[in-house]
């Protein structure tokens, strides 16, 4: 062919930043995010070193010193059996932060490989697949969590499972619908255009698209990992004795409300609250940064 | 599926009943006249037909017919999940509304950061605070929510403010973000363009050509929650001790009375189906798209 | 408020300036914008699109996205200054004096709310309700040749075709008898049968109102047939300005010059030379422009064109005021070209054909009714050739190419053969060297390129499974292909998202000609694109087939593209062959009755209108297709029931070009002939 063009090539017809470095940017503009970060990497460091800096034993009980109200020794009182609350809320993030990620990473899992092949393939396996996806999201995931453990007994392993099913449809929801709209794209017919494998189409071309959408819902879900198995703990069905753990802690304790030893349980609700608001409170960021 | 879900549970009815030293033969006699040793299509069968005519089986820890149970704590549920519906409907979609019309602004970033933490707070959580500062602190409110025996209905309604609230709190959130992002995308379209630039007021643009557009999506959403707030109820009964269907369920789980789990479960599906139900016909009535259909 | 007296200019923009916030900085859009329009008059304001046209119609009506902001200038409407009116004051302006159509009139409407009603409230405002209200709405869509509109008025928009919406917005915009209406690309979108209606509503409106108009479009064809004035925008500045037929035909800035030579015209064929091309890209929003804005791609540019912003030139004359912001407005004619117009000549199209089609069928379901898409259509295509697909939208355009590349399986019946080899329906059952062999180049880049890829994987995945390469050898083949399509490495290493829509369309067709395909579907490649990209890609396509000897199907609704790069042209009309035929005879005619009427709704450059044919009523449902000749329900020139009762068979009327209607080929002659010379698309 010869050379046709001859006034010079444009100076600035490509852009400098690459999609993903916008989204990194906006993210780290985002106060909504950095804040949410960083209280859940101020809970993340408890977790990991809270005992080298927790001023008691958080498992240490003083009969003698039980129901102590919030002292110079002991900030934030001490329990029924006498442990120094403090302590107890420092360390006791180490349950629900590694049962509530597993969990969400099941979800994720299991979720967008569901999502996947229902959004791609379409037809009678997703009508049914669908549906059953339906009727199993209508069922509150206490109930599911309350007959899984029931059936099966309490172990983390339980919870993490139970959790971690219970949300895979509902990611699977999110990542059907964003199949579903790409699969209309024509870059998946120019894919069957070069004989590409169904495999390839799903998971080379489609899937690093809605990376946005799972990343979105796989950190919404977090927050609810975390509110799930801190209401498993709560009701007898999670984390057992004698972990630290807040929701736990609260069930033990806030039988006394009545009686007004409120710092038994105060602490520990303050700490999940800010925990969860954390994790959500980044999650906006990551939504909004990538829907900027 | 519930059902087959409470036969697949490895517990043994009659020794979970009688406890772990009871004798044998006494576990299997009581089985057997419950009935929990025939082929299990043979039961659901006949359990699922009761059902229908509104026999619901028998309890196996009470001994007695599960129905008049079942329906008294519906009753009783149905009481709290309606104070937390009334408040938060109007309220959710209003704030929605306001933040939408005051965007970006700090009332906006109040409402929505707002709503956004609370929706995410466990309910026992926000429970737990709301008994400490109304409850023991300020004590205005009961801690809890089993009223007087013959209340009336203020005393009623005065016991259900409190539990009321975690749920209200949770939901507030999920409603104004959904009606903050429909109004959003109502008052960012052409056809809000088009009634602003007719010269049409402020006021009549918003109430006749962006609410209702913008509202719709909200209304689906209102329905698909009332599954949050049945297990918010499981919860919210526990911990202020209020004879409702999800401490029903949660009683009934701990101590295996199939019959009673089962019920309790089938009879939230029905009323998630039906919330479903009013929400597609609402949503299908306001919209002329789905009523109407196209003609080309 | 009595009524003020009338201002000497119904609207006048003054040293108007507008910029967007985004990122935290605020980014110029209109630059120090001054025009005028006349009372009565209509103005029409062209331009690439991104030149910031919308955004002189939205800050008129002081409706600017929320992270806009005037940062000066004055506008003033009927002599009123539009910047210093109130709330309420504004919202009476809006109410009484101005008013605006857009684009995509199916979202203008409010879906919820029934035609009626969003008429009857524009009365209301004014004080005029109930049957009051709804006579004047009644004899508002009467204005607008809607008929029978009381049964409109019951209706909600989306139960209306795109071009009923049209009339509706139109109608309510001139309601109020406003004495400003703006309209902002009030066509694109629409078919050119519609859209010539929609026009020629208009048209007749102005004669009728005593509306001044500001009409915004991309197209000058449509511009040059509505207006007295028109004014040239480029990167937010005014560099044009004078009388319509004066610019048109004796530009004085080089991008006016530029941008005719863009379009094919008069006929224009590939192998009479290549179109002119602009090379380069508008500068983006909030670029700090120092001296021209248009100097980096002028040819005409030297150093004071770079260093000092050219003033607008009066160069009134007897045939009225007119201005240009060049240095060099004498020569500006004299642009060299940027594209040498030689071209290489087209191989002689061998005799056998590479594919033939023959009885191809495709019926879809739709809510239980047999939909049929595409109905016996049958054609060959010779090596080097172009096939031509034209028809309204929904003719079947789409789906036929879709059937040829198996993307959807035809009904049982027909064949396709490439090559002298039957093709299987489906694509999983053809050949990797049939799949290769047959290759698309789709509308909308942003569609067909993987946004996850970077440029080198989208054509070197394409290199690997169609072409076999691997390793060094697929490395040379990779840097060859993306030479032809005069991309270089820099583009390589980024993701489609970094390039502009005509680099991303170049992309696309280095990945359809990486397995060296005997046919490429060319699916509107270049309706996405700005008319000086346009040019660049047709030039591409033609350099590419003079050089590889591929056959197209190029699919536009473009009539003077489709002509510029056609040998033969086949219209569809509801899935049927309409004629089909050697291009120049499609097109000179004499031509079926539908071939006829879309020629005559082209807009064209020149203003040689004479007999103007209108299809009315809208394309019938293909699920329930009129009998007989299908096209009779909107047949200007049916002859009577032979027509409703007997499809006319597609009778070859010369050797190789075929018509099907029961006029005979002598008879159509007769009745074309006046029309024919006219016909010519711009
Ligand atoms: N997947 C489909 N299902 C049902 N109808 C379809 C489908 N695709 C296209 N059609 C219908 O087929 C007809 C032709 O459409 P198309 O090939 O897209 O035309 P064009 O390319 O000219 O726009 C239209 O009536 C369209 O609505
Ligand atoms: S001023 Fe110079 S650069 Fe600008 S258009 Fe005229 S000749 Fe070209
Ligand atoms: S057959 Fe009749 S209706 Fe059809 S195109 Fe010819 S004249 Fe028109
Ligand atoms: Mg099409």
């Amino acid at each position: 062919m010869s050379a046709v063009q001859t006034a010079s090539p444009p100076q600035e017809d490509v852009r400098r930043r690459s999609p993903m470095a916008e989204v990194l940017f906006s993210l780290l503009r985002s106060r909504t995010f950095l804040v949410g970060l960083a209280i859940v990497l101020f809970w993340v460091a408890c977790a990991l070193f809270g005992e080298h800096f927790a001023p008691y034993d958080p498992l240490a009980d003083d009969i003698i010193n039980a129901l102590a109200p919030p002292s110079r020794e002991h900030w934030f009182g001490t329990d029924q059996i006498g442990r120094d609350v403090f302590s107890r809320v420092i360390v006791g993030s180490r349950d629900i932060l590694t049962v509530a990620p597993l969990a969400t990473l099941l979800a994720t899992v299991a979720g967008t490989a569901l999502g996947l092949l229902t959004g791609y393939f379409r037809g009678i396996v997703d009508d049914v697949v669908s549906r059953i996806l339906e009727a199993f999201m209508a069922i509150p995931v206490v109930i599911v969590a309350l007959l899984a453990i029931v059936a099966l007994g309490t172990s983390k392993t339980t919870v993490i499972v139970v959790i971690g099913l219970s949300f895979a449809p509902i990611i699977a929801r999110t990542v059907r619908s964003a199949v579903l709209a790409e699969r209309e794209l024509d870059y998946v017919a120019a894919a069957q255009l070069r004989h590409e494998s169904a495999l390839h189409t799903m998971f080379v071309e489609i899937l690093p698209n809605i990376i946005p959408p799972i990343l979105v819902e796989t950190t919404v879900r977090l927050g609810y990992a975390i509110f799930a198995v801190a209401t498993l703990s709560f009701m007898g069905f999670g984390i057992q004795p004698p972990s630290p753990d807040w929701g736990l802690s609260i069930s033990s304790n806030y039988g006394m409300i009545g009686g007004g030893f409120w710092w038994t349980v105060l602490f520990d609700a303050l700490a999940i609250a800010s925990l969860v608001i954390g994790v959500n409170l980044a999650a906006d960021g990551v939504h909004g940064a990538f829907n900027d | 599926m519930v059902f087959l879900g409470g036969q697949v549970l490895p517990g043994n009815v009659g020794r979970a009943i009688l406890g772990p030293f009871a004798d044998q033969r006494a576990v299997d006699a009581l089985n057997h006249t419950l009935g929990v040793d025939r082929p299990l299509l043979t039961q659901y069968w006949s359990w699922i037909s009761n059902f229908v005519q509104g026999d619901m089986g028998t309890s196996y820890i009470f001994r007695s017919p599960v129905a008049p149970f079942v329906i008294d704590a519906l009753g009783n549920s149905m009481k709290l999940a309606a104070v937390a519906f009334v408040l938060v409907v109007p309220i959710g979609i209003l704030g929605g509304v306001i933040a939408a019309l005051n965007l970006n602004r700090p009332l906006d970033r109040i409402i929505s950061l707002g709503g956004l933490s609370v929706t995410v707070l466990p309910e026992f959580v926000t429970g737990i605070i709301l008994i400490l500062i109304f409850g023991v602190w300020l004590r205005w409110l009961p801690i809890s929510a089993a009223w007087p025996k013959d209340a009336g209905f203020f005393i009623q309604l005065y016991y259900l403010i409190l539990p009321s609230l975690p749920l209200f709190l949770v939901l507030f959130g999920y409603i104004a973000r959904m009606a903050r992002s429909g109004m959003i995308e109502a008052l960012d379209s052409d056809y809000t363009r088009t009634a602003v630039l007719k010269g049409l007021p402020w006021r009549t643009v918003i109430w006749r050509h962006v609410l209702r557009n913008a509202l719709l999506p909200t209304i689906t959403v209102i329905a698909t929650q009332t599954g949050y707030l049945i297990g918010g109820l499981v919860v919210i009964e526990t911990l202020f001790r209020y004879q409702g269907i999800g401490s029903l369920i949660f009683t009934a789980a701990r101590g295996k009375d199939f019959p009673m789990l089962e019920s309790g479960i089938l009879t939230i599906g029905i009323v998630y189906a039906v919330a479903t139900l009013i929400a597609d016909f609402l949503y299908s009535v306001l919209n002329p798209r789905i009523r109407l259909g196209s003609d080309q | 408020m009595t009524e003020p007296a009338k201002a000497k200019n119904a609207l006048e923009l003054k040293d108007l300036s507008v910029a967007y916030r985004v990122a935290g900085r605020n980014r110029a859009v209109l630059r120090n914008l001054s025009l005028t329009i006349g009372q009565g008059e209509a103005y029409g304001l062209v331009g690439e699109s991104g030149c910031g046209k919308s955004t002189v119609a939205l800050t008129v009506v002081r409706y600017l996205p929320r992270n806009g902001l005037i940062s000066g200038g004055a506008i003033s409407l009927d002599g009123q200054d539009v910047m210093k009116l109130d709330a309420e004051a504004l919202r009476r302006a809006r109410a009484e004096s101005v008013s605006m159509v857009y684009q995509d009139p199916g979202k203008a409407l409010n879906p919820s709310i029934r035609i009626g009603r969003q008429l009857t409230e524009i009365f209301e405002l004014g004080g005029i309700t109930g049957q009051a209200a709804t006579d004047r709405a009644v004899a508002m869509l009467n204005r607008v040749r809607i008929s029978d509109p009381p049964s409109v008025m019951q209706r909600y928009p989306h139960q209306l075709s795109g071009g009923m919406q049209q009339r509706v917005a139109i109608a309510m915009a001139l309601a109020n008898d406003p004495s400003m209406l703006i309209l902002d690309e009030p066509t694109t979108g629409l078919d050119a049968t519609v859209e010539a209606e929609v026009l020629d509503l208009i048209a007749q409106l102005r004669q009728e109102l005593s509306a001044s108009i500001l009409f915004i479009s991309h197209n000058l064809a449509v511009v040059s047939n509505m207006c007295d004035r028109v004014g040239v925008l480029y990167a937010g500045m005014l560099v044009e300005e004078g009388p319509t037929e004066v610019v048109f035909n004796d530009p004085r800035h080089p991008y006016t010059v530029a941008l005719l030579r863009c379009l094919p015209r008069g006929g224009q064929r590939k192998d009479q030379g290549r179109l002119d091309t602009i090379p380069g890209f508008l500068p983006g929003i909030g670029a700090t422009i120092k001296g021209c804005a248009f100097a980096d791609r002028c040819a005409l540019a030297d150093d004071r064109c770079r260093t000092e912003l050219p003033p607008l030139y009066e160069l009134s004359d007897e045939r009225g005021k007119r201005l240009s912001r060049c240095f060099h407005h004498d020569k500006a004619q004299a642009l060299p070209r940027a594209t040498p117009a030689d071209v290489a000549p087209a191989p002689k199209p061998a005799a056998v054909p590479v594919l033939r089609v023959a009885g191809l069928n495709k019926t879809y379901a739709s809510h239980g009714h047999p939909l049929r898409a595409v109905k016996d259509v049958s054609l060959d295509l010779r090596p080097g050739e172009t096939l031509g697909l034209v028809g309204e939208s929904g003719s079947g355009k789409t789906t036929f190419a879709r059937l040829l590349l198996g993307l959807v399986p035809p009904d049982a019946g027909g064949t396709i053969e490439l090559e002298g080899k039957a093709l299987a329906p489906k694509l999983e059952n053809r050949g990797d060297d049939q799949v290769k062999a047959m290759q698309i180049v789709f509308q909308n880049p942003d569609s067909a390129l993987n946004r996850s890829h970077s440029i080198r994987h989208l054509i070197g995945r394409a290199l690997k499974r169609l072409a076999g390469l691997r390793g060094a050898a697929l490395e040379a083949r990779l840097n060859d292909l993306v030479r032809s399509v005069r991309l270089t490495d820099r583009h390589l290493a980024v993701k489609p998202r970094q390039l502009s829509g005509g680099l991303k369309q170049r992309v696309a067709i280095a990945r359809a000609f990486a397995g060296d395909p005997r046919i490429v579907v060319c699916d509107e490649p270049t309706s996405a694109l700005d008319v000086s990209v346009q040019a660049a890609i047709l030039n591409l396509l033609a350099d590419l087939q003079a050089k590889e000897d591929v056959s197209y199907i190029f699919i536009s609704h473009d009539l003077g593209v489709v002509r510029y790069l056609s040998d033969k042209i086949a219209v569809l009309y509801l899935g049927r062959i309409m004629e089909i035929g050697p291009s120049e005879e499609v097109f000179s005619g004499p031509h079926h009755p539908y071939t006829e009427a879309l020629l005559s709704a082209v807009p064209k450059l020149d203003q040689t209108e004479t007999a103007r044919i209108r299809l009315d009523g809208e394309i019938p449902s293909a699920t329930n297709p009129p009998s007989g000749c299908v096209f009779h329900t909107r047949c200007p020139r049916k002859i009577g029931p032979i027509c409703e009762q007997q499809e006319p068979p597609l009778a070859e009327a010369q050797p190789g070009h075929s018509i099907r209607c029961h006029i005979p080929y002598a008879e159509l002659r007769r009745l074309q002939k006046p029309a024919a010379a006219a016909t010519v698309p711009a």
